[in-house]
């Protein structure tokens, strides 16, 4: 008993530790087990997949099904690199414009006393309470009157503006940049753009693998956009859904299709998760 | 407060200067800062701002996208709010799935992050992935429409046919009496994304020697622990959570959408988003859409004041 009571911190209950053990296995089998069973279709041979009764996890597993998903992509009358260096493009384009915008407009706000300021942050907070689907049709709408669509700038430029990145990126720099540095640099006589790239930058990175990793979501997982009707400029994951809605002959290429739409994000995530938690750590609201 | 720093920083000039004077001094100083802000923002401002009043003032139009609006005043809006019954139905239907994804995923990001706090950080790192990896897969909740597919080779389907529980297979997402259920859980199955990851980190930042005071002080249980040392320590990403929490909760319309069709059999999984959707993209009834999306949007930032207006009481 002694001992349990040396490891825990205080207030720590038997009870209670098994109480949370048992309600994590449970919520975390409910979480996790839907995931499983995506990887299992996918593994799983045609008679597996019209089996009576259906069987969770698979048999004989077979790669049969990744290897008809890539005979479907070379089939496709639109080359499946072009969908791929689609998606490469904008998400490459569209992350480091994000980035760049977004962290010198955050390093302003947070750092430079400009007169105003204040205001625009509350803005941008505001703009975190409703969802794009509000604004999706007045969007469409400036992007025509722009002459934007069907071209890569509809995907591109919006991402730049995306509010969540900067939002993170202002608060972690408000609470991990020390005004006494930018002070002594200040003194100095550096601009203000070369302690922004020099001092501030270096120390946030953090912040911006986050903001690399959350703008690449977006765009990995966002559907097919409304502002694009040429085939040659749609991404990789509209060309996804369009064998996942191949119906019953494609169930197996589609439940492949399905685990690599999912191992994408999730692999990015695991590699950049201590970063993420670090940025995270710093997103509260500060009044 | 930002006002007595600036006075520190020159002292004698603030007192010879009015206002606006000092204002201007301070913008012309300071200007570099607006240069620094200006890409980034005049993005934001179009893409974001602009949109909102553009359908603001749409909505009190009668527009097609091909001939010029023509001013109607708040017709829309009254045809909305008395004419036409599925908009009700939508309000209601949203309202549910919004307090069932809202509120309940914002509770289990907050409990399950607890939790998880308290495993070793290594077994920590695995139990958040297991959480959170659902909301960043994309479109696996697909994953639900085969587990409950409607013939015998779904595998919920399936097993309760081989266990003798059902003669027939049920079809689930098109069942009326089925629906609204499975798209909520599948919700919330998809729902512990960015509020989670912030609680999680929240919980690791608190200053252990306040668990140490506090236990001094009489605190005899993790509940109270929670309630009286974590939250009001957390309360910033609490506000933070929620606002996350809440909006996500009304952007499920996509995952509707993908298990159950559009529209929905007998409109009953039918929710705002969608009849924006019917309105906007397939009849084109742009003035009478952008009056949905101005009261979406409404309802989206008032439940987000709302909320955290009872956010600020907790510790209290």
């Amino acid at each position: 008993m002694k001992f349990k009571i040396k490891r825990r911190s205080f207030n720590r209950s038997v009870g209670g530790d098994v109480g949370i053990n048992i309600i994590l296995i449970v919520f975390g089998l409910f979480m996790f087990l839907p995931m499983v069973y995506a990887i299992s279709q996918s593994l799983k041979p045609l008679d597996e997949l019209w089996m009576f009764p259906p069987r969770f996890l698979v048999r004989n597993p077979s790669l049969k099904n990744y290897s008809e998903l890539f005979r479907l992509m070379s089939e496709s009358w639109v080359p499946f690199s072009r969908y791929i260096f689609n998606t490469a493009f904008v998400s490459v384009a569209g992350t480091f414009g994000h980035l760049f915008l977004a962290s010198l407009a955050a390093y302003a706000m947070t750092k430079i006393n400009f007169p105003g300021r204040k205001g625009m942050f509350q803005l941008i907070y505001y703009s975190l309470m409703f969802h794009s689907t509000v604004s999706a049709l007045s969007n469409f709408m400036i992007m025509s009157m722009l002459g934007w669509i069907d071209t890569y700038w509809s995907l591109i430029i919006p991402a730049f503006g995306y509010t969540l990145g900067f939002y993170l990126m202002k608060q972690f720099m408000e609470t991990t940049v020390p005004d006494s540095v930018l002070e002594s640099a200040r003194l100095d006589g550096a601009k203000e753009l070369t302690i922004y790239w020099r001092i501030v930058m270096p120390m946030v990175k953090p912040a911006w693998l986050t903001l690399i990793v959350y703008s690449f979501q977006g765009l990995w997982n966002s559907g097919t956009s409304i502002y694009i009707y040429s085939e040659e400029l749609k991404t990789f994951n509209y060309a996804i859904q369009q064998i996942l809605a191949g119906g019953i002959v494609r169930s197996g290429a589609a439940a492949a299709a399905t685990v690599i739409m999912m191992l994408v994000p999730v692999t990015v995530f695991v590699v950049t998760q201590s970063n993420i938690i670090e940025t995270m750590a710093s997103s509260g609201m500060k009044d | 407060m930002s006002e007595k720093v600036s006075t520190q920083q020159a002292p004698k000039l603030r007192k010879d200067m009015t206002k606006w004077q000092w204002t201007l001094r301070e913008m012309k100083v300071h200007k570099v800062g607006y240069l620094m802000v200006a890409p980034y923002y005049i993005v934001f401002f179009i893409f974001t701002v602009v949109p909102v009043f553009v359908s603001l003032v749409l909505s009190l139009t009668q527009f097609n996208m091909l001939e010029m609006p023509v001013f109607v005043g708040v017709d829309n809006y009254i045809r909305l709010l008395l004419d036409d019954d599925i908009f009700l139905l939508a309000c209601s239907n949203t309202l549910i799935f919004a307090t069932m994804t809202g509120p309940v995923s914002y509770l289990l990001c907050l409990l399950f992050a607890w939790f998880i706090n308290e495993l070793t950080p290594k077994i920590r790192a695995v139990v958040t992935l297991v959480f959170y990896a659902p909301s960043i897969s994309g479109q696996v909740y697909l994953i639900w429409q085969t587990l409950f597919s409607s013939d015998s080779y779904g595998w919920v389907n399936g097993t309760l046919m081989k266990l003798g529980i059902i003669s027939s297979p049920i079809l689930w997402f098109q069942d009326p009496d089925y629906i609204m259920t499975l798209v909520i859980v599948v919700a919330l199955w998809t729902s512990l994304g960015t509020s989670f990851l912030s609680f999680i980190a929240g919980f690791q930042v608190v200053d252990k020697s306040l668990y140490e005071a506090a236990s001094v002080d009489g605190v005899k249980n993790r509940w109270q622990e929670l309630w009286y040392v974590t939250l009001p320590v957390m309360k910033n990403q609490m506000m933070f959570a929620a606002i996350m929490s809440i909006t996500a909760s009304f952007g499920f319309g996509a995952i509707v959408t993908a298990l159950c069709g559009f529209p929905s059999v007998d409109y009953c999984a039918h929710t705002i988003m969608h009849h924006l959707e019917d309105y906007g993209t397939q009849r084109w009834e742009v003035g009478y859409a952008s009056a949905i999306a101005t009261i979406l949007f409404i309802i989206m930032i008032a439940a987000n004041l709302l909320v955290n207006k009872m956010l600020s009481k907790v510790g209290k």
